[in-house]
């Protein structure tokens, strides 16, 4: 038998969405941020680990990758920037034609993006095959656009379930606030990538 | 209680007592000794403190007197809670001061450890490279003319200490005699090494300490520690070429090893068997094992190995030759020259 | 589109409660009839079971491997089986025990237990959690059906370069291996993002961090060492995947790489996996040890300190695995430092049970006996934990049947002993049966004393110089009695799993009807019926204790309005869980099912081709897109305002 029950308040006037720390998707991506950015954090540990065994890096005869393309895509990853603060303070006011726009920048700027993070690869001088140097800075590499690339099939799911009839739901404007979230932590983990893959060995060789 | 108290320490005599010649209850070496002692000492610690959870814990039992009224202890049940609360406080402090004690003296052993040649006494070089699944054994000197090649089994003067270079050649394996010292990783790639101090002649048996594939089980070293005098011999005795088959019997399995499948991969110095990659011939008939410690040396272990080497040591990388019986009586028989 | 206001909306309160609550809710926390329900659920109970009973599956699959490798081992020179065989067995054990038994049971009992026991009507991401249970099962089922294809895995369940590597492993065994740890931390990383997401967002109103359950700490612990330990392991893995199927050169030293990366990376992972089994275990202990002492656990601040200093200290031992890799000596000195610190939260926390014993009123339930065995036989582990953290006798141990005997007296003492007690102790809730007493001992003194005779002899096997993981060993080594023993000791706890399977199974039949709290215990979860109702509270209850059944022993309090008609949760905040906002939960759905399948395809698939997976993450995307839209048409509630 269960207890009989004493009733010790009302929960029905609560709000049914919140933003931030105070909405619960919120704790499952920043736990998916601890997950991703200890993944980082060991392989950039694995990157040091094998530069520390080498007297040059990299380890002749390969010189450093040409960093161009990396620049170029790095520049524009810093520029999203700004669509997405305005995508998130659109979200967090409600504004949906606001959030509507600005997020279609975003993704207009992750398609352009598409083709330096594409000519990256060609620019490494190195493959993953030649020797551990290379093996290290493709893996850093391929890892970011894997993240690069999940949140941009991400913000272009959000934005087409924004031009239905679910754009009316407040929760979307939690789930748009979220996702500008998690664009700050994928160019975040990209800033020590990009010194590491094009600058690091530039300087030390 | 002070029977509880004192059945550690049988143990540690009975375990001392049975020390065989793979064990690590033994001090045959300046580091096992060191090691040992230590051992013991935490031993004892320990012990310790597990009687003293076990002595808690049956007076737990014994105090749950009043447990006949079933039910949650009443408000003033709970007021032993201040003793408790010193005897926590106690207990963590001596369990915080012994780690403490115990650090310290692991600290100091192992700086006892690294200072193992404080006299810096010229010290036996060998280079010992692991394969999968033998030892490779090359003792070297300032007169390289008067290195010594031989596998799987070392021989060591007592009292005086040597330098092992250990390397690898496949994956990694480990180099363990208990009764001499702790073990050392051969890694592929990098060089470890380590000193051994032996103090007591005899046999010893060191054993691959990491898992190393298939026949990791097999992979066995001979140690003899002798004295000085008998070590020269033996160095002397090594050094010599493979002696000349002298019956038609041991002169046929030199015909056989020397010109057939044998000479490709193993050596027989002062022959044209000159192979690399198998284990050294030269004087094989002269160690205690073969294969690694899968067989003993004798007449049996011998034909065994030759007509089966896959039946013994299932994996390994010498091949079945298929020898008839006329070939292997000879080349058995040659091979027991070897001495 | 209606635009209905949050009084028009069913829901709990005077209006409605008793059986008419219980019906709306059961209709709409119900799930479908049958096989499709039982794909499409997302109730954490019924995954929970689920998660249960396959990890016991596969306890019993490594288990057998275990008395298998024992047969071998009862007499020297025995060639009952192929190294190879036995070579595959201890790899399946320990890879069964550590990857497929240990640590997705502890999640499993936290999946089922922590929404009941922080008062909440499912785990937050239900259908995350449904997910997680289906990359499990495949990731399980492959590497089995590997081993009987003779094709396990047989470089260990460390699986050290470069004898994992392509050079020396060529096949598709150590790829199968590989891959089967990335359906693991998958498994394990969703969980554990549920459980921490639950454990702060959607405690009872009052439950504050400080009148959490000691389980729930233990979760929420362990969940954060998964988040911080496990992706170093899913690395490790793939990097060995990549060496082996694409030619990367991370492990291979002839190409600049390290052997010795794996083994820091594999052990930054494999040392926290330990406490990450331990320390829900110290949970369950806990819970049993006040329940059946009739007192609050004692010291409660300092058990909850203990826990969160056993996780920190966790990621600071890994190299004491290293000792024998002849890394600088010096360096060595902080991990020794390290894993003695680690045993002083582990003394700490003895102390504090063996306490509430003292000053309770013990009563000697098949549960509590078990945490009396837990304390008997995870001390002396301990104990040896502290001689091989010390590197000089570390150096002799290390690798050894010695190292073998520490393992198994703090996995299984420390773990396997307090889970058997907590599967008796929560069995009722689970059922709504009782286990029967008397199998139940039975099992207990069986399974306590097979246990000593197995694995006691270890310790004096490896000081007589016995190397593990060999497939055999020679007659002349004083080493063969003591093995038989062990062998003995194996077949004796064999046959308690068995006799506390066929209790389970007896029980669950015919077992005496438990009622919601048969153990007068004090935690919520015992304040629902056994087993529990698909929406777990007719109410949220209030907590205003750490005891709170036996504070409210006339009345529960409760807080009404959540929606009856539409899953809702209650969030409440961090700290202090005041009620903050209405949260929707998931609607069954066999999207996650979906999903599972098609990542299971592109792992399988990229053992054999890497373009798997490029081309696998098509299907994948799919179905997640399938799984997160949102349901149609969008609810009543609500509207912008």
């Amino acid at each position: 038998m269960t207890l009989p029950v004493r009733f010790a308040g009302d929960l029905a006037e609560l709000p049914t969405s919140a933003f931030g720390h105070r909405s619960l998707t919120w704790w499952g991506i920043v736990a998916f941020f601890l997950i991703e950015g200890t993944t980082f954090a060991l392989a950039i540990g694995t990157y040091f680990y094998l530069m520390g065994g080498e007297q040059t890096w990299p380890p002749a005869p390969f010189s450093p990758p040409n960093p161009i393309a990396g620049t170029i895509f790095t520049v524009l990853l810093l520029l999203s920037e700004i669509p997405n603060t305005l995508a998130k303070r659109a979200a967090e006011r409600k504004d949906l034609r606001a959030l509507r726009k600005y997020l279609l920048i975003v993704c207009a700027m992750c398609a352009v993006m598409v083709i330096p993070r594409a000519f990256e690869f060609a620019s490494l001088n190195v493959s993953w095959k030649d020797n551990a140097y290379g093996s290290v800075i493709w893996t850093l590499l391929f890892l970011h656009v894997t993240n690069f690339l999940t949140d941009f099939a991400d913000s272009l799911v959000l934005a087409g379930l924004l031009f239905t009839k679910h754009s009316v739901e407040s929760r979307r404007f939690v789930d748009a606030a979220e996702n500008a979230m998690y664009w700050r932590f994928v160019w975040l983990c990209w800033l020590p990538i990009y010194v590491l893959i094009y600058w690091l060995p530039r300087w030390v060789s | 209680m002070r029977r509880r108290l004192l059945l550690p320490i049988p143990l540690f005599v009975l375990v001392s007592g049975c020390a065989g010649i793979q064990s690590v209850s033994d001090d045959a070496g300046r580091e096992s000794g060191l090691i040992w002692s230590l051992f013991v000492l935490f031993g004892i610690v320990t012990a310790i403190f597990y009687v003293a959870v076990i002595a808690f814990l049956i007076a737990a039992y014994w105090r749950r007197g009043g447990s006949n009224q079933d039910g949650l202890p009443d408000e003033g049940g709970v007021t032993r809670e201040r003793s408790l609360r010193t005897a926590f406080f106690l207990w963590t402090g001596a369990v915080i001061g012994s780690l403490s004690l115990l650090a310290l003296a692991s600290y100091f052993t192992d700086r006892g450890l690294a200072s193992v040649n404080p006299e810096n006494k010229p010290m036996v070089g060998i280079d010992l490279v692991a394969n999968q699944w033998w030892w490779d054994v090359r003792y070297h000197y300032d007169d390289p003319s008067q290195n010594i090649r031989t596998a799987n089994e070392i021989h060591l003067p007592a009292g005086v200490p040597a330098m092992i270079s250990l390397k690898s050649n496949d994956v990694i394996h480990s180099f363990w005699v208990p009764n001499l010292a702790g073990k050392q990783d051969l890694i592929p790639g990098r060089i470890n090494d380590i000193v051994l101090m032996p103090r007591r002649i005899g046999h010893y048996r060191a054993q691959c300490a990491e898992y190393c594939g298939l026949q990791h089980a097999h992979m066995a070293l001979d140690v003899i520690v002798e004295s000085p005098a008998d070590f020269q011999r033996w160095e002397a005795a090594q050094r010599q070429p493979a002696p000349a088959p002298a019956t038609p019997l041991a002169q046929a399995g030199y015909a056989y090893v020397t010109s057939r499948e044998c000479s490709t991969c193993h050596n027989i110095a002062g022959t044209n068997a000159n192979g690399t990659v198998a284990p050294d011939l030269t004087h094989v008939a002269g160690r205690r094992t073969i294969a690694a410690g899968t067989l003993p040396m004798n007449r049996a272990g011998l034909y065994a190995w030759i007509a089966d080497p896959q039946g013994a040591k299932p994996g390994n990388n010498m091949p079945t030759v298929g020898l008839n019986a006329d070939e292997l009586h000879a080349v058995a028989a040659y091979l027991e020259t070897l001495k | 589109m209606t635009v209905l206001s949050g009084k028009d909306l069913p829901r709990d309160g005077e209006q409605l409660q008793g059986p008419a609550l219980d019906a709306r809710l059961a209709r709409t926390w119900g799930d479908a009839p049958g096989l499709w329900g039982w794909i499409t659920t997302t109730d954490h109970k019924r995954i929970g079971i689920r998660y249960i009973v396959t990890g016991m599956v596969f306890l019993v699959l490594a288990g057998l491997s275990a008395l298998w490798m024992r047969l071998q081992l009862a007499t020297p020179e025995n060639s009952m089986m192929t190294p190879d065989r036995y070579n595959q067995l201890f790899t399946m054990h320990g890879t069964t025990m550590m990857f497929l038994f240990a640590v997705p049971i502890m999640e499993a009992m936290a999946i089922y237990l922590v929404p009941l026991m922080i008062g909440t009507r499912n785990i937050s991401f239900p259908r995350l959690n449904a997910f997680s249970y289906w990359m499990y099962l495949a990731g399980g089922v492959m590497i089995w059906v590997a081993f009987v294809l003779n094709i396990g895995p047989d470089a260990g369940w460390f699986s050290y370069t470069p004898l994992s590597g392509p050079q020396f492993s060529p096949g598709k065994r150590v790829d199968i291996w590989a891959q089967m740890i990335t359906f693991t931390e998958v498994a394990a990383l969703a969980v554990a993002v549920e459980l921490v997401a639950t454990i702060l967002k959607q405690r009872a109103p009052g439950m504050t961090l400080a009148r959490m359950p000691l389980f729930v700490w233990g979760a929420l612990v362990t969940a954060f060492m998964v988040i911080f330990s496990m992706p170093s392991v899913a690395l490790a893995s793939s990097l060995l995947i990549a060496d082996r199927l694409i030619g990367t050169h991370f492990y291979n030293a002839a190409e600049h790489g390290d052997p010795l990366l794996w083994q820091h990376l594999f052990w930054f992972f494999g040392h926290p996996e330990v406490y990450i089994i331990f320390l829900p275990a110290t949970g369950f202990v806990s819970h049993i040890t006040e329940a059946f002492s009739r007192r609050p656990v004692f010291a409660y601040p300092a058990m909850v300190l203990s826990l969160v200093t056993t996780g920190l200290l966790a990621f600071g031992v890994w190299v004491h695995h290293m000792f024998a890799t002849g890394l600088p000596r010096l360096g060595y000195s902080f991990y020794t430092a390290a894993t003695l610190a680690v045993s002083i939260p582990a003394a700490i926390q003895i102390f504090c049970w063996i306490a509430t014993m003292w000053d309770g009123r013990p009563r000697f339930r098949v549960p509590l006996l078990y945490v009396v065995a837990f304390i008997v036989t995870f001390v002396i582990g301990g104990l040896s934990g502290v001689m091989q953290a010390s590197v000089p006798i570390d150096l002799q141990v290390h690798d050894t049947y010695f190292v073998v005997a520490h393992f198994h007296y703090v996995l299984v003492g420390g773990a396997v002993f307090p889970l058997l007690g907590a599967f008796t102790y929560w069995f009722p809730k689970f059922t709504g049966r009782m286990m029967d007493d008397r199998l139940g001992k039975i099992a207990f003194w069986m399974i306590f004393i097979g246990f000593q005779v197995a694995f006691f002899p270890m310790h004096f096997l490896g000081l007589m110089g016995m190397p593990r993981r060999v497939y055999t060993y020679p007659t002349n080594m004083g080493w063969d009695e003591l093995n038989l023993l062990a062998t003995i000791g194996s077949f004796v706890v064999a046959a308690a799993f068995l006799v506390f399977i066929v209790n389970a199974i007896f029980s669950l039949a015919r077992g005496a009807v438990a009622g919601a709290n048969p153990w007068d215990a004090p935690g919520l979860e015992w304040a629902t019926s056994s087993p529990p109702p698909q929406y777990n509270f007719p109410h949220i209850p209030v907590v205003s204790s750490r005891t709170p059944l036996w504070d409210n022993r006339n009345h529960l309090p409760v807080m009404t309005g959540l929606r009856v008609d539409d899953r809702e949760l209650l969030l409440t905040s961090v700290m202090e869980a005041i009620p903050d906002v209405r949260d929707p939960s998931a609607m069954p759905s066999a999207w996650p099912l979906w999903a599972a399948m098609a990542t299971t395809c592109l792992f399988i698939s990229s053992i054999f081709t890497p373009w798997a997976v490029v081309i696998g993450a098509f299907p994948v995307a799919a179905a997640l897109i399938g799984w997160f839209w949102p349901k149609s048409p969008p609810g009543p509630e609500p509207v912008i305002e």
